[in-house]
């Protein structure tokens, strides 16, 4: 039990079902499965990428060009799609593939010349963003398919709220689930995902352990890449368009959400868990405040705040055991 | 030594192809005095943004919070303005009131580097975590405040900042040559600048050696600060405007501007006169493809490419000169 206080991931826990008491005792509408499904509807965007990004996390890395890859990923497939037709399964393959295939660059460019992860991601993030926006235009797409947007509007669940008023649980969280079930294989039943964590903890030891590093570099980039395709496929069955602007400068906040749920910049730290968590706070965060009908201009504030607060006393937590060991050595 | 001398030679020569090559393609319209005075209105807010994101990667941090604080100080500064500045100013001449707003504007952004001090320096939080939750927080102060509305219609001595020419030099332009050259002086010939290398050197050396670390990540984001203050103030200018979401873009630009210019990620590397070569390049990249009506987010996958390119050559030189020692 006292072992729970050392993770990070417990103080999150607390603070979801603390904010989640106050906001349904403001708003019962808060606690209901049609709330639920919506939120989990609208942060399957996010929750996706935020797999990914752990993935880079806890691989030591960063990648800053997840958006870009996503948009480009998703512009390509539906561009295509419009003209040459296909169905939900090509869409994503597609997507996936592409996005795959850009994170895989950036690990090529990471592994071989020793470049900082941040530095290429930042740099390929204005490659992908800016021919993209060159050779479409920057024109939006409309009028999807009849097939995708059937698609995007299906349900699994199936329920009528007090009020007769139909609802149900979309489809698109499923592809959300399928993620976290992958994800959760590889990190804790691989050897992969071993290897993962092995080199953000310390690439000389996973090298020398037998870690193949070249492999592992290829695979969370291209994993990061694969996701952000869906991701993007995602947005586009949410809004029913694909903007070449709508997800370019999110990636900070996609960052956040996995940060705020325990996974460390300096790698090697971080579970999946606890990014579901993380990604459950920004998204409780947001609902709650329209839930509470506070102004959403206040939204960042708060987020803000929980970051400050929660990076804030973790740090503090980990300056106070260093310095209780210093003083046994000084013993 | 010699690492830092061939960076440096490796900048001054793209800088002269890349001028070169713009010159060729533009011929002379390229270097006529209207072009030169347009670039040196538009260089100084990447560049004075780039020295305040520069600072703090020099001791192996970063500042996410730059264009944030920016935008709440021009805020700040543009709410005393366009409340306190009307045509029947009883007493007080509009420019005190342009000074106090100023003041209060650079007011704002030295507290939220002392703010980014505190949790860095104090509660040692990691600078990219810190700074990435005073962004977000400060950009929520901005939206709070304006309601996500454009506050413009700013009065005359304020336009001075971001248009005004003295002497033919553009005044943004002399602000940017002032605190590069604080910065260079602070850098360089201060023990200040001393501790800041050693700190992104090695920062438990530093600390073994006597320093006081915590009063120098103090500083060292005061002076981020302040100079994101100095941009919002020129930025501010020259939009004639304020908003809560100007400028976002920059944001890893001045990263991709610092590490151009030779500033190592990893801390404890990078001169300002590097930086400023960088920065030359990316304003004659751009202003060059400007005036051949180039797709502008073509000249930013251009950046990108360039940023790589440098990061190559670096690492295959340094490679070069460990396997054929001299």
């Amino acid at each position: 039990m006292r072992r729970l206080w050392r993770y990070q991931e417990t103080y999150v826990a607390l603070v979801i079902i603390v904010l989640s008491c106050a906001i349904t005792l403001l708003n019962p509408n808060f606690l209901t499965l049609e709330n639920l499904f919506d939120l989990l509807k609208s942060y399957t965007f996010l929750g996706i990428l935020s797999i990914g990004v752990l993935f880079v996390l806890i691989s030591g890395g960063i990648d800053i060009s997840f958006t870009a890859v996503a948009t480009v990923a998703v512009y390509t497939t539906m561009y295509f799609t419009l003209q040459h037709g296909g169905n939900t399964a090509t869409v994503l393959f597609m997507s996936a593939t592409i996005g795959a295939a850009l994170g895989f660059i950036n690990a090529v460019v990471i592994h071989f010349f020793n470049i900082p992860s941040i530095i290429t991601t930042i740099a390929t993030l204005n490659i992908y963003y800016g021919l993209l926006t060159v050779f479409s235009g920057g024109t939006w797409l409309y009028n999807m398919p009849e097939w995708f947007r059937h698609f995007a509007e299906t349900n699994v669940i199936s329920l009528v709220n007090p009020d007769r008023v139909p609802y149900g649980l979309s489809v698109i969280p499923l592809i959300w689930f399928v993620v976290i079930v992958a994800a959760w294989v590889i990190l804790r039943y691989t050897m992969l995902g071993r290897g993962i964590y092995a080199l953000g903890g310390n690439l000389a030891s996973a090298q020398r352990t037998g870690f193949n590093i070249l492999a592992l570099h290829l695979f969370v980039y291209s994993f990061m890449g694969l996701l952000a395709g869906i991701a993007g496929v995602v947005e586009v069955m949410l809004a029913q368009r694909v903007a070449t602007n709508s997800m370019v400068g999110k990636e900070l906040d996609v960052i956040a959400a996995v940060v705020l749920g325990g996974a460390s910049l300096t790698g090697g730290v971080g579970t999946l868990w606890g990014t579901l968590l993380g990604v459950a706070l920004v998204g409780i965060i947001g609902n709650g405040l329209t839930l509470m009908r506070i102004s959403s201009y206040w939204y960042n504030v708060f987020i803000g705040l929980v970051i400050i607060v929660s990076v804030g006393v973790s740090a503090y937590r980990r300056k106070m055991q260093r310095r209780r060991k210093i003083s046994v050595e000084v013993e | 030594m010699a690492r830092k001398n061939s960076e440096t030679i490796i900048l001054g020569v793209i800088l002269l192809a890349v001028f070169g090559l713009m010159w060729a393609l533009n011929g002379s319209q390229f270097v006529q005095f209207e072009n030169i005075q347009s670039m040196a209105f538009q260089l100084p807010e990447l560049g004075i943004l780039s020295l305040a994101m520069m600072i703090t990667m020099l001791t192996s941090g970063i500042n996410l919070s730059i264009i944030a604080s920016a935008n709440l100080s021009a805020i700040t500064a543009a709410l005393i303005l366009t409340n306190f500045v009307t045509p029947d100013a009883n007493g007080i001449g509009p420019t005190a009131i342009a000074a106090c707003a100023v003041t209060a504007g650079l007011l704002v952004s030295a507290i939220i580097g002392l703010l980014n001090g505190f949790l860095i320096a104090v509660v040692e939080v990691s600078p990219i975590l810190a700074t990435l939750g005073t962004m977000i927080l400060v950009k929520g102060a901005s939206i709070v405040l304006t309601r996500g509305y454009t506050l413009s219609g700013l009065p005359e001595p304020i336009l001075f900042i971001g248009n005004g020419l003295v002497a033919g030099i553009p005044m943004p332009m002399i602000i940017f040559i002032l605190c590069a050259a604080f910065m260079a002086a602070v850098l360089n010939h201060t023990p200040l600048g001393n501790y800041i290398y050693m700190i992104g050197s090695n920062p438990i050396a530093c600390f073994f050696a006597g320093v006081n670390n915590t009063a120098v990540l103090f500083r060292t984001y005061l002076i981020s600060g302040v100079y994101s203050g100095i941009a919002a103030m020129i930025m501010m200018s020259r939009f004639n405007s304020a908003k809560a979401d100007y400028g976002e873009s920059y944001l890893l630009m001045t990263v991709l501007a610092s590490v151009l210019g030779g500033v190592s990620a990893a801390g404890g590397f990078g001169r300002v006169s590097g930086l400023v070569l960088a920065l030359v390049i990316l304003q004659l990249v751009s202003s060059g493809l400007n005036l051949l009506n180039v797709n502008p987010f073509l000249t930013i996958a251009i950046w990108g490419m360039i940023l790589i390119l440098v990061m190559v050559v670096n690492y295959l030189s340094a490679r070069y000169q460990e396997t054929h020692p001299r």
